[in-house]
């Protein structure tokens, strides 16, 4: 809570996107989540994220269920629609949301007790189903509605307020979305907007259920000594395994510093392929080609790395665990698999904009159809 | 790059614009919060510290502060600070009480103050509760210099001006009125300790052009019109009336020109209007009036038929600006405009003719005596000037200024100890918090408009010189009005060892004045990396310790902070506290005598 709404004044030298907006302008309500929360930050990085895309806020859809994480959908993008779903089940909510219009962009926020625990057969088929949405999952470790009782996150050892030490292993959402054929994987950081901000941008863009593990420290009752998802040891233990760099699709770009940069005069990069293989051997950077026509630019940093490869991601991600380090990045795109729409033919054109007589087949199709079970 | 050092008084005092702005240096934002709660008399005691005279500025200021206001750089327009100063002037109870007084035993040292004007009514005002004894000596037989007979009185009534020099003369000033200084000799010879001249600048330029004095009695010098109006020497004009220079004291002949009968009034400049020195209230203020304000003409001559003036020639010109800035003019045509008066308003000089040269005060190439421009001394260590006496005109806020600079030099003089002997500025710093998410001070935004002054109607303004022409504002327009004040000495203030680089001030700050990134080389460097770069030279950025965790830095740029306090109340650790600023202005008097320690 605060004692005052935000002020409506802004810097008079914000700069406005391509839309005439200011970030202003893509900003909810005040927050109501403890001074200093982790999620407030993946907020403020969903508000820039948006705003430099130049989504119109009246074609994005907010989703969430129940939690800490999900109450922030109320403190961004104020013109959009959104949805507050039961706990665990906004992936089906959104997969509903998707289905019925093609053009929203469908930005799910949940934690890791909605994600994890009550919700996580929504979460893994939601996956499965490569619905074309972003999926946020804001992670503390913690239930933090709850007063703190540890997650299904918080790791093995990791310690209580009070002392309590956790023993169970963690599920780690990015082990597990790999495992259930994610089609693009990032992690990032609350407190490093500098890596969060590109990855939304790219998830929004990205064709097909984009989970972003983002931890999230939860400042009141995760965030001491002992905790592995405070600010301190998050930092302490966060290793970039794979930089990325969102370029939309009409920017200019400079390349500089790479022997293989060029472009091709009208603003699209061309090192690299469009199914990621990497340019020219260069065996850091690898460009990828979203669906929107942007492109994002992943550099891991051990070469042996391929953020393109499932298998070699997994075993790079899961060695990092291994090691106590939190690996973070993009981590796993691949942009060539079919989303839910491409597999269940969902409509080009949303419900809404559909006359009745599309909606409606009438009672000569419904008889044909229940024909078939005579 | 060095952590900005915000143990110096001067960091969190140029935050505070205003105040920064005042040469008196008035707390502002203080004596507003206090009009704000009611408390009128305290608002007025806590303005009357710096400025001695809150009725009479918060009618005549030239309000310095008015453009410095952060609110004209967030919002359209300044907080109308000066009229709610008067608005604390207007509404206070009966002060006396509370003003200064002087013991009854005294120091035993004389000090002559020559002219009754703001300068020297100021040094009185600070040395008479010490124990000096002071003597003033005025040519007129009331207090009060130019802002008596220079300003007429539908601008500033006598009545307030007589009570608030009456709060100084009253601890026991001996007045000499009447007495025209024609000798500072003879007054060194009275056997004064310290003398101040604060004679102001009484000599009102003349344009010596074809006709001028061909007609002598239709050809007037504003000041010494507008001094012959308030004796009522002068008691109507003609109807036609030009009035030459765009200063302030134009402004005052030529809406003290409409009050005499005159009917048409011109006031003519050479220049543009971005060229006028009248300040922009004073020159709508006699538009409003109907006064015509022509720009561009030249005075060429006077046109005067068989002994009587009846109009003045102008070149008309056109400006034009080189890439340096020069500007150049050329003469289009020449212009006849008819008049029936002329009064000329073009400049105030000093004269001290009735300075001795051999009385050890070196006198300069122009002829005017050299001051120390921070201790006000003359080469003479007895004799000190202030206000317009000393470098020329500016404005009663600046002769207050000098007045309180001057006190503690002469203060220093008469103890024996040197006058560059200055005691140093302090401050205090006090937590705003009350609780979680409660300070002692209302930080809401209010977005509400300036407040517009209402003014007496033209129909009714003209029928006297006395009617006041501003009347005020009403108790909606000051709630309002006060509620615009930002708080800007309510300051951000960060304790480094404590943040944790969770980005919640980042992110909630509404103006985008805060970044944490990495150190650069320069300030110059930083600027440029910040959330929205700092482009606006003239307001400071503040960086940090390296933080804890990262190393990197917090960066806040001053120019365009609300004064919100969401920074330290979404900040977990209270790395960020909203600490009132209070600046310790050194005085003449006890703070002279000892050393006062900046407290931090």
């Amino acid at each position: 809570m605060t004692s005052i709404a935000k002020p409506v004044v802004a810097h008079p030298r914000l700069k406005t996107n391509a839309l005439g907006l200011t970030l202003r302008d893509y900003e909810g309500g005040m927050s109501t989540l403890c001074a200093g929360c982790g999620h407030d930050s993946v907020t403020a990085a969903i508000v820039q994220a948006t705003w430099e895309l130049g989504i119109e806020p009246h074609r994005a859809a907010k989703m969430s269920g129940i939690g800490c994480s999900s109450k922030t959908t109320a403190y961004f993008l104020k013109q959009s629609h959104g949805f507050n779903s039961v706990h665990g089940r906004m992936p089906s909510v959104s997969s509903g949301a998707a289905a019925a219009n093609r053009g929203l962009s469908v930005i799910g926020i949940s934690g890791d007790g909605d994600s994890l625990s009550i919700g996580l057969g929504q979460l893994s088929h939601a996956i499965r189903r490569n619905v074309n949405m972003i999926y946020i999952l804001e992670n503390n470790g913690v239930y933090g509605l709850t007063k703190g009782q540890f997650s299904a996150s918080a790791d093995i050892g990791s310690k209580l307020k009070k002392g309590e030490v956790n023993e169970q292993p963690p599920i780690d959402p990015v082990l597990l979305a790999l495992s259930v054929g994610a089609t693009f994987v990032g992690r990032s950081f609350s407190g490093d907007k500098r890596q969060l901000v590109p990855i939304i941008k790219a998830a929004i863009s990205h064709r097909g259920l984009a989970l972003v593990d983002v931890i999230s420290p939860c400042v009141t009752f995760n965030n001491h000594e002992g905790s592995t998802k405070s600010y301190k040891y998050t930092r302490d233990h966060d290793v970039e395994a794979v930089e990325a760099d969102y370029i939309p699709v009409c920017e200019p770009i400079e390349i500089t510093g790479l022997s293989n940069g060029s472009s091709n005069g009208n603003g699209h990069a061309t090192n690299g392929h469009a199914d990621g293989r990497p340019a020219n051997g260069d065996g850091d950077l690898r460009v990828v080609q979203l669906h929107d026509g942007g492109t994002v630019r992943l550099r891991s940093t051990d070469p042996s790395y391929d953020p393109t490869d499932r298998a070699n991601a997994y075993q790079h991600i899961s060695g990092c665990q291994s090691r106590g380090e939190i690996a973070t990045g993009l981590l796993f795109v691949d942009e060539s698999s079919r989303s839910m729409h491409d597999v269940l033919k969902t409509t080009s054109t949303p419900l809404v904009d559909l006359g009745h007589e599309d909606l409606c087949p009438g009672s000569a199709a419904l008889e044909k159809l229940m024909g078939r079970f005579c | 790059m060095d952590p900005t050092d915000v143990s110096d008084p001067r960091y969190y005092h140029k935050v505070v614009d205003c105040q920064w702005a005042c040469p008196a240096h008035t707390n502002v934002p203080a004596y507003i919060r206090l009009i704000a709660q009611g408390r009128y008399s305290e608002s007025y005691l806590l303005n009357r510290a710096s400025n001695v005279f809150p009725g009479v500025l918060g009618r005549t200021c030239d309000r310095p502060c008015e453009p410095a206001c952060r609110r004209d750089r967030i919002d359209e327009k300044p907080v109308a600070i000066c009229r709610l100063k008067r608005v604390a002037a207007d509404l206070r109870d009966d002060i006396t009480e509370h003003l200064p007084k002087a013991p009854a035993e005294k120091n035993g040292k004389r000090v002559a103050l020559i002219g009754a004007g703001p300068a020297s009514l100021t040094v009185a005002n600070d040395l008479l509760p010490l124990g000096y004894s002071v003597t003033i000596f005025e040519k007129n037989h009331k207090p009060g210099g130019l802002m008596r007979i220079n300003i007429p009185s539908f601008r500033l009534p006598a009545q307030v001006l007589d009570d608030e020099c009456g709060y100084i003369i009253n601890m026991g000033a001996e007045m000499r009125y009447g007495t025209n200084v024609t000798s500072l000799a003879a007054v060194l010879d009275e056997g004064f300790d310290a003398v101040f001249v604060g004679s102001g600048a009484p000599k009102g330029k003349d344009l010596e052009i074809p006709g001028r004095h061909d007609d002598p009695a239709h050809v007037h010098i504003g000041i010494d019109w507008l001094a012959n109006v308030h004796f009522e020497h002068i008691k109507k004009i003609e109807p036609r009336v030009i009035i030459i220079g765009v200063g302030n004291t134009a402004m005052d002949c030529c809406r003290s020109a409409k009050r005499l009968g005159a009917t048409d009034v011109k006031v003519v400049a050479r220049r543009g209007r971005k060229h006028f020195k009248a300040s922009p209230w004073e020159l709508e203020d006699a538009e409003e009036e109907l006064v015509e304000i022509i720009e561009n003409h030249a005075p060429k001559r006077m046109v005067v038929e068989n002994g009587t003036l009846v109009g003045m020639e102008f070149d008309v010109l056109e400006w034009t600006e080189d890439a340096a800035g020069k500007q150049t003019s050329t003469v289009l045509r020449t212009e006849i405009i008819p008049c029936d008066a002329v009064i000329l308003a073009i400049g105030q000089d000093n004269a001290f003719p009735w300075i001795e040269r051999d009385l050890g005060i070196e006198f300069n190439k122009w002829d005017m005596p050299v001051v120390d421009s921070e201790t006000h001394q003359s080469t003479n260590p007895k004799v000190f000037l202030g206000g317009d006496a000393a470098w020329g005109p500016k404005n009663i806020i600046w002769a207050v200024a000098h007045g309180h600079e001057a006190a503690i030099s002469i203060d220093l003089h008469c103890q024996g100890r040197p006058v560059t002997d200055r005691p140093p500025q302090g401050m205090n710093l006090l937590s705003m918090k009350n609780g979680l998410h409660s300070w002692a001070y209302d930080n809401g935004f209010d977005a509400s408009g300036r407040q517009v002054m209402r003014h007496e109607e033209l129909t009714k303004r003209f029928r006297d010189l006395q009617t006041e022409v501003e009347l005020g504002f009403t108790p909606e327009q000051v709630a309002t009005e006060v509620s615009r004040c930002l708080n800007c000495d309510i300051q951000t203030s960060f304790n480094a060892p404590k943040c944790i680089e969770c980005d919640a001030c980042i992110d909630v700050c509404p103006t985008a004045c805060l970044t944490i990134t990495k150190p650069q080389a320069t300030e110059a460097e930083l600027r440029k990396h910040l959330t929205v770069p700092a482009v606006n030279m003239d307001q400071d950025i503040y960086h940090s310790d390296p933080l804890p965790q990262t190393e990197r830095l917090m960066v806040k740029d001053e120019d365009v902070c609300l004064h919100c306090g969401l920074c330290a109340e979404r900040c977990p650790t209270a790395a960020w506290d909203m600490q009132l600023f209070d600046l310790l202005q050194p005085k003449a008097g006890a703070s002279c005598h000892e050393e006062v320690p900046a407290t931090v």
